[in-house]
Formats: C-alpha cells, sequence, structure tokens
C-alpha cells in the first residue's frame, strides 16, 4: 500500500462501508412476552434463515450479508457445543457468546481489509422475563445490553420508535407479533400489516419447555398467530394518544387465546 | 478472506480454535473436536492401561431393547460393577440420543457415558448446523465410527459397546443397532440384548417377545427380560424394591422420545416382581404338542 491514510479516515471509511451494506437488507425485530422471546424478521427464503437456534435456551437472529452471519452463526454453534461438552449445558450463557462474538467483529473490523456487514442479536430466555438477555451486537463489534425489545438492520431506529409505542411487559404472543409486525411495517414506509406468512421467518424460544427450548413458527400455526396479530393491532396504530386505555380494552381477549394456545404450545 | 490468519484472543482452550470456528468446515462434532481439540475425546490413546486395572473399573452390564408396534423399548437395569465389588446401585445406563432414537451402553462406564455424551451432542451439533435431523441410518453410521475410534481403548480392556434404538420417522417403524467394537453396525431384527447377562436376557425375550407387541406388553417383556439376567448374573441387578431403584425403561415413537417415569417404572418392577412371588422362573411359553398326538 503505497499511500498513507490516516487510521481515522480507515475506520470511518470501514464503517460507512459496513453500515451501507447492513441497510441495503431489511431489518429484524427481537421482542419479550410474557413466556418467551419472539423473533421476526422478513424472510422470504425457507431454507436460508435469518433466525437460529444456538443452544438449549439461546438463539440468534441476524441481517446483513448472508454468508459472513451464516460463519458467525456456524461459529456460534460451535462455541457453544464446545464450552458445553467441556463443562456442562447450564455453563453456556448468552452472556459469554455475546462476548465471544464482540471480540470476534471487534478483530476483524479492526485486522481485516473488509469488515463483515452484519448486526446480530444473541438472545438467552431465563426463568423469569426479568431475567431475560438480548444483546445486539453490532459489525465493529460494540455490545448493546437490550431489554424488551430491539430491532436490527438499516432502519432499526425508525422500527425501534414503533415498537417503544407498542411494548409493554408481559405482553401475549399475539401482542408481541402485532407489536413486531407493526415495527417492521414502518420500514415499508407506510402502515402495511398484511405481511403475509409466506414472506415472514418467525421464531420463539419458549421459557417453560425442557432442555432446547427454541421453535420455529409456521404453516398453519404462524397463519393464525398472524390472523389474531392482525385483528388486535388493527385497532392500535390508529390512537396512540391512548394507550392505556387501549391496553385496558386488549386485555380481556388475549387472556382466552393465551390459554388456549398453551396446550398447542406444549403438544407440538 | 484469509481466516487462519485472524487472531482473535484466547479463550480456554487457546487462539488455535477461536479462528477454529469461523472457518467452513464440517458439520460433524467429533470431527470438529479432533481436528482442534483432540484432547476432549473420550478414550485412552496413547495410554498405556494394564489389564489388571480395566477389569477393576466400574462396568455396567445388561440393556435389553425390543420393537413394539410403533415404536420401539429400551430398557437397562442400575448396577455397575468393578471386579467383584457393586460400584453403584444406581447407574443410568440408558439414554436420549435425540428427539427420536435412545441409546444403551455395556462395559466400561466412564467411557461409555463420554460417548454417549458426545453423541448426543453431535447429533444437535448436526442438527443445527445443517437445519435438519440426520436420518436414523446415518445416526447409527455415525455411533460405528465412534465405536471404532474406542478401538485402542478396546484392545486395552476399556471395552465399551452401545446399542442404538429410534423411531423411523421415513417408514414409521421402530429400529434397533448393534455394534461390535471394531464398529461393525448391524441392524436388529425384532429385539436384541447386550452386556454381562445379555445371554439369559435374549433367551428371556425370545420366548417373550411376539410381532406387533403393543408398547406396555414389550415393556413388560423387557422387565422380565431383565429380571431373568439379573437372576443368572451376578453383574446384573434386579428392581431393587426397598430402595425403590427400577430399571431405567425409555420408548421412542412417533412422539418422540419418552423416559418412564419412577413411578411408571415401578408399576411394571412390582408386577414383574410379584408374578415371580408366584412363578421364581416368570411365565412359560406354551408347548404346541407335538403332531403324532393330534388324533
Amino acid at each position: 500500500m503505497p499511500f498513507y491514510v490516516s487510521p481515522e479516515q480507515a475506520m470511518k471509511d470501514k464503517a460507512d462501508y459496513a453500515r451501507k451494506g447492513i441497510a441495503r437488507g431489511r431489518s429484524g425485530v427481537v421482542i419479550q412476552y410474557d413466556a418467551g422471546i419472539l423473533f421476526v424478521a422478513p424472510n422470504p427464503s425457507r431454507a436460508l434463515h435469518k433466525i437460529s437456534e444456538i443452544y438449549d435456551r439461546i438463539a440468534f437472529a441476524a441481517v446483513g450479508r448472508y454468508n459472513e452471519y451464516e460463519t458467525l452463526r456456524k461459529a456460534g454453534v460451535r462455541y457453544a457445543d464446545v464450552t458445553g461438552y467441556q463443562y456442562d449445558r447450564q455453563d453456556v450463557t448468552a452472556r459469554g457468546l455475546a462476548n465471544w462474538y464482540a471480540q470476534t467483529l471487534g478483530s476483524i473490523f479492526t485486522d481485516q481489509l473488509k469488515p463483515f456487514e452484519v448486526e446480530i442479536v444473541v438472545a438467552e430466555v431465563a426463568e423469569a422475563p426479568a431475567e431475560d438477555q438480548i444483546y445486539r451486537i453490532t459489525f465493529d463489534g460494540s455490545v448493546n445490553d437490550e431489554h424488551g425489545y430491539v430491532a436490527m438492520g438499516g432502519r432499526a431506529e425508525a422500527i425501534a420508535t414503533v415498537l417503544k409505542e407498542h411494548y409493554q411487559d408481559n405482553m401475549t404472543l399475539t401482542s408481541a407479533l402485532a407489536a413486531a409486525i407493526a415495527g417492521l411495517a414502518a420500514q415499508a414506509n407506510g402502515d402495511r400489516m398484511d405481511i403475509a406468512a409466506s414472506q415472514l421467518e418467525v421464531a420463539v424460544l419458549e421459557r417453560s419447555r425442557d432442555h432446547r427450548t427454541f421453535r420455529r413458527l409456521t404453516g398453519a400455526r404462524l397463519e393464525n398467530l398472524l390472523a389474531e396479530a392482525r385483528s388486535a393491532g388493527q385497532s392500535t396504530p390508529a390512537e396512540t394518544s391512548a394507550p392505556s386505555s387501549q391496553d385496558g380494552q386488549q386485555a380481556p381477549p388475549p387472556d382466552p387465546s393465551s390459554s388456549s394456545d398453551q396446550p398447542e404450545t406444549s403438544g407440538k | 478472506m484469509g481466516k487462519e490468519g485472524i487472531l482473535l484472543g484466547t479463550d480456554s482452550i487457546g487462539r488455535l480454535l477461536t479462528a477454529a470456528y469461523l472457518t467452513a468446515g464440517t458439520s460433524s462434532f467429533s470431527e470438529f473436536l479432533a481436528s482442534t481439540a483432540p484432547a476432549l475425546l473420550p478414550g485412552a490413546d496413547g495410554l498405556s492401561v494394564p489389564n489388571s486395572l480395566a477389569s477393576q473399573l466400574p462396568h455396567g452390564t445388561t440393556i435389553v431393547s425390543a420393537a413394539f408396534n410403533g415404536g420401539v423399548v429400551m430398557a437397562g437395569d442400575r448396577r455397575a460393577t468393578a471386579g467383584n465389588m457393586i460400584s453403584q446401585r444406581d447407574i443410568e445406563k440408558v439414554f436420549r440420543s435425540d428427539e427420536f432414537s435412545c441409546i444403551g451402553i455395556a462395559g466400561v462406564a466412564g467411557i461409555g457415558i463420554d460417548l454417549v455424551k458426545l453423541f448426543q451432542v453431535e447429533l444437535e451439533h448436526y442438527e443445527k448446523l445443517e437445519g435438519r435431523a440426520l436420518s436414523l441410518e446415518g445416526k447409527a453410521n455415525r455411533l460405528a465410527g465412534m465405536v471404532r475410534a474406542n478401538l485402542g481403548g478396546a484392545m486395552q480392556g476399556l471395552v465399551v459397546v452401545p446399542v442404538f434404538a429410534g423411531y423411523d420417522t421415513d417408514e414409521g417403524v421402530g429400529r434397533i443397532f448393534s455394534f461390535d467394537v471394531a464398529g461393525g453396525r448391524y441392524e436388529e431384527q425384532r429385539y436384541h440384548s447386550i452386556g454381562s447377562g445379555s445371554v439369559f436376557a435374549r433367551g428371556a425375550l425370545k420366548k417373550l417377545y411376539a410381532d406387533s407387541m403393543e408398547p406396555a406388553a414389550a415393556i413388560l417383556a423387557s422387565m422380565h427380560a431383565l429380571y431373568d439376567a439379573a437372576d443368572d448374573d451376578a453383574a446384573t441387578g434386579g428392581p431393587d424394591m426397598t430402595r425403590r431403584i427400577y430399571p431405567i425403561i425409555a420408548t421412542v415413537t412417533a412422539d418422540g422420545f419418552r423416559r418412564l417415569p419412577d413411578e411408571e417404572a415401578g408399576t411394571y418392577a412390582e408386577a414383574v416382581v410379584a408374578d415371580r412371588m408366584r412363578e421364581p422362573d416368570g411365565p412359560t411359553s406354551p408347548l404346541r404338542p407335538p403332531p403324532g398326538e393330534i388324533g
């Protein structure tokens, strides 16, 4: 390299490059609900996943370049399986994994000519919602410890604003999905709530399950949930001025639906 | 991208492993360990174990497995012996290997339990990396390779042999596979038994087994077979009614793996013991009269 480039300029160039790459792709949402953590990402492919299982209670979601986050996902599975095999299954934690990702992405960002164009979320479901852990890790290795909800990808800020309006502690799966879809609709420059099930990748970490808690929601179960979420979400975006009264009205309907959800969930 | 060139700080195993995580490689966990951290693999490679020591290590004993209508059952006694000592009364030798399969081990318990642990991670690791589970045949082949990897240990007396059973989701039947220390893999028809009491257990099961048995009948037959093994083999333990330690029983069906809770295993054990109170040798097989006596 014959030309001198100042370190500041080199880092800035790399960061701009990575941000641009990430902004080209679509965003993803991770949101807590009463019985677990929900992951939603627009993804027309059935085979190339943006959301994946890492370990018993840990899942991974990513946006950006597929080959790069797939490398990171596989590395995460290897890291988790080696740690769990060497010590014990309970010694694999989202915190450890997030640190490992942060170090790895940080090193790649500084050492390599081309940074990874990815943004990832590592989430671990705990016994109680207050102890759930959600970490967002960006292309340069910085880690954010998130609570409740997190948006990632190009228009993360716009989505997070919508999520903030809709999110509340201990919401049901249906209302969490409605919030996630409202958030994702924000990136499409409109209130499009009609994203088809085939265009979405949806998965959950279910708090009450033993051993492996990760499950994908697909097919009829997802269609039903989406229909419920749409009817629940229809009224909310119009009147954001009175969210508390809305919540009061919303509270009774989700209860029976969530209780009827439970056996279906455990049976599957 | 030259991933080998990335230095990523150290973890508990070292830099090499951290970089290896990122390289696109195998979907097999044991192959990954073999190339990056071979010390973590089970076995005694490079060690010289005198035979006198090998025989004094805890050994697991008898496992039986039988196919039934729509699935398969596997049952194992709870005894581990070290030479002439009972080293453990409540050892577990039948395990869930994944959603649709189970594995039982006989032989040196320490290596066997490590083998099971590695096999469990192996199946889950493949499933997570590839996004789909291995076929039942694929799982059995993988296990055969892992048993063969212990051949060096087996030559020194650290013998461990598994039995593998599962529900074939493609064909909708329960299937059983046995192995030898050289990695031979054999599909067994109907039922099989391994371990020191296997001769007696298999003899008993042969007389009690019927095609397309109901699950409860297959479980009861397996329990009788284990009782007969304990009756004649010193290293196999019978149901311990005073301590409430019963054989471990697992079934694998279309609904997946299920280990019977202790209370449920206890009711089968009590039924067998009550039966033996009346007839110590257990149920007898009805003999058909020879053709000459008819008419």
